[in-house]
């Protein structure tokens, strides 16, 4: 079994501080769903977590920027780690994401185990 | 109370206080010896009380009798004599002289230590729960041998095993640091959340025995609620787990000792004292930061006390399970997940979801998809009830999915 962690992206202007309680919570139910459903194969590393859309990048001499956004459409929304016997078996759980719904997308990247790094 | 009923009482009730308080006294090292002396003098008063008649304060009398044993056999033990004693002599709290301390305090403090010392690190998670059901419950290695379905021999060497680790890794009974506690209590709890679950699981076909485990864990759990420093969130949410499952226990089994499923008992069955002290303990969990797995388990035992089957409910234990199962994954979880996502989202949704949880091993898994497929395609629901048939190793199963393969087949016939 590997580690895959699965990077979820979307529109950057997306804001959940937009979204009213009601809404929020008819978001969460395929999330909590679809993370329900790795766990229920125990393939759940661990849930990760939710990013906040305000953020600031640090750049060589000592350059500061508010987010990621001025460059790239797409913000990195959040993240979990799950295992799979293989990258394709870890992109066949991305498939259900609801990141898919808002237009997002998801990275799977394979976790390097620590001892392989030398 | 009657005299042949008082004795197997106070055996329950007084047998983990005078194991505690003595062995505190006189030290972990002299564990199996304590042991043997207590049951000794139960047996005495199960032979001298009927003819002699009842003492004036028996449980005193049980006190009192143990103590001097005990002191009887520690003063016949050479090496005791030799070498302890003279150094006793000197020390001014000699355990000889000193009197045992049988106040209320002292005995509630010296089973709660009992428990911390018994589910140490050192002991594995099994033999952490026969120690507890030997020296907390009075439990004998037959009646653990029966609740574990094992055998007295395993039983005999775990136990061993176990009491010679706490001595030779000189065990305490007391209770640990401050800052360790919470840690250590993650332990207990996990005995004690075991310990019911053996008798509410359990295959054994002892229904006496195994509500006699659940009512047991209870009053441990309690102790540790009763006392400042253990009552915490997790504890009461695990008692209050417990409170909502054992209101069941007179409507799952019924007059033959078969199980009979959530969906057909009988709610008039379900003790409603315990449903309101389960209520109780939840509100009482629901303080702090962290989210136990007992507290999920806790709500979700909540919800089925509540019988009638709304859109709310399944989405409330689906949630429940989903965030269980990113705590924790079980394959029981994983299947009780599945079910109530078909009572949440379809069973279509279920159907495709269970697919996926690769537990063809296991008759559950099996028996659900037959459950899942019913009324859609029951050709397909007949053949997981017979793979589940071939995988069931109870009779109890057995019956419960033969008769739903009858019922089906009598469907299609139609």
């Amino acid at each position: 079994m590997k580690e895959f962690l699965l990077i979820f992206r979307r529109e950057a202007a997306l804001k959940d501080s937009q979204l009213s309680p009601e809404q929020m919570q008819s978001m969460m139910k395929p999330w909590q769903d679809w993370i329900g459903s790795i766990a229920a194969q125990n393939k759940l590393t661990s849930p990760g977590n939710r990013l906040d859309s305000e953020g600031r990048v640090v750049k060589p001499n000592n350059i500061i920027t508010n987010g990621p956004y001025a460059e790239i459409k797409e913000a990195i929304g959040g993240y979990i780690i799950v295992k799979a016997g293989s990258l394709d078996e870890a992109t066949a759980l991305a498939k259900d994401c609801p990141i898919f719904s808002v237009g997002g997308s998801v990275e799977v990247r394979c976790i390097v185990p620590m001892e392989e790094t030398n | 109370m009657q005299e042949q009923e008082l004795i197997p009482h106070l055996f329950r009730t007084e047998y983990r206080k005078i194991i505690s308080v003595l062995c505190k006294h006189f030290g972990m090292e002299h564990l199996e010896m304590t042991e043997d002396m207590v049951s000794d003098t139960f047996l005495l008063a199960a032979e001298t009380w009927g003819l002699k008649g009842l003492p004036k304060n028996p449980t005193g009398w049980l006190y009192t009798v143990s103590k001097n044993k005990i002191l009887d056999v520690l003063k016949h033990d050479k090496l005791f004599q030799q070498k302890i004693v003279p150094e006793l002599m000197h020390d001014q709290t000699g355990i000889i002289e000193k009197e045992i301390d049988w106040s209320v305090q002292n005995i509630n403090d010296s089973q709660l230590q009992m428990m911390f010392a018994i589910c140490h690190p050192c002991i594995s998670a099994e033999a952490q729960i026969g120690l507890a059901l030997n020296i907390l419950c009075g439990f004998g290695v037959e009646e653990i041998a029966d609740a574990f379905l094992s055998n007295k021999e395993t039983i005999y060497k775990r136990l061993a095993r176990a009491k010679e680790k706490l001595k030779s890794e000189k065990i305490k009974i007391e209770l640990p640091a401050q800052k360790e506690i919470n840690q250590r209590l993650e332990t207990v709890l996990t005995t004690l959340y075991l310990l019911f679950s053996e008798g509410y699981y359990s295959t054994s076909q002892n229904t006496t025995l195994r509500q006699e485990l659940c009512v047991e864990a209870m009053r441990l759990n309690l102790m540790l609620i009763q006392n400042q420093l253990t009552n915490i969130p997790s504890a009461n949410a695990l008692m209050s787990l417990m409170c909502f499952h054992s209101s069941r226990f007179d409507a799952r089994i019924n007059s033959n000792g078969e199980i009979v499923l959530y969906e057909d008992q009988d709610e008039n069955l379900w003790n409603r004292e315990l449903i309101q002290n389960g209520e109780y303990y939840l509100n009482q969990a629901s303080t702090g930061k962290s989210l136990s797995k007992f507290h999920l388990e806790a709500a979700i035992a909540y919800w089925h006390t509540q019988k009638k089957e709304t859109k709310e409910k399944w989405e409330n234990i689906l949630q429940l399970y989903n965030r269980l199962l990113q705590i924790e994954y079980s394959p029981m979880a994983a299947l009780n997940r599945t079910y109530a996502l078909s009572k949440a989202n379809g069973k279509a949704d279920a159907i495709k979801e269970a697919e996926k949880l690769n537990l063809s091993e296991n008759h559950l898994y099996h028996s659900l998809l037959g459950n899942l497929y019913t009324g859609i395609d029951n050709t397909k629901a007949i053949n997981h009830l017979q793979t589940a048939l071939s995988l069931a190793k109870t009779s109890a199963d057995k019956s419960v999915l033969a008769s739903n393969i009858a019922a089906l087949k009598t469907e299609i016939e139609k």
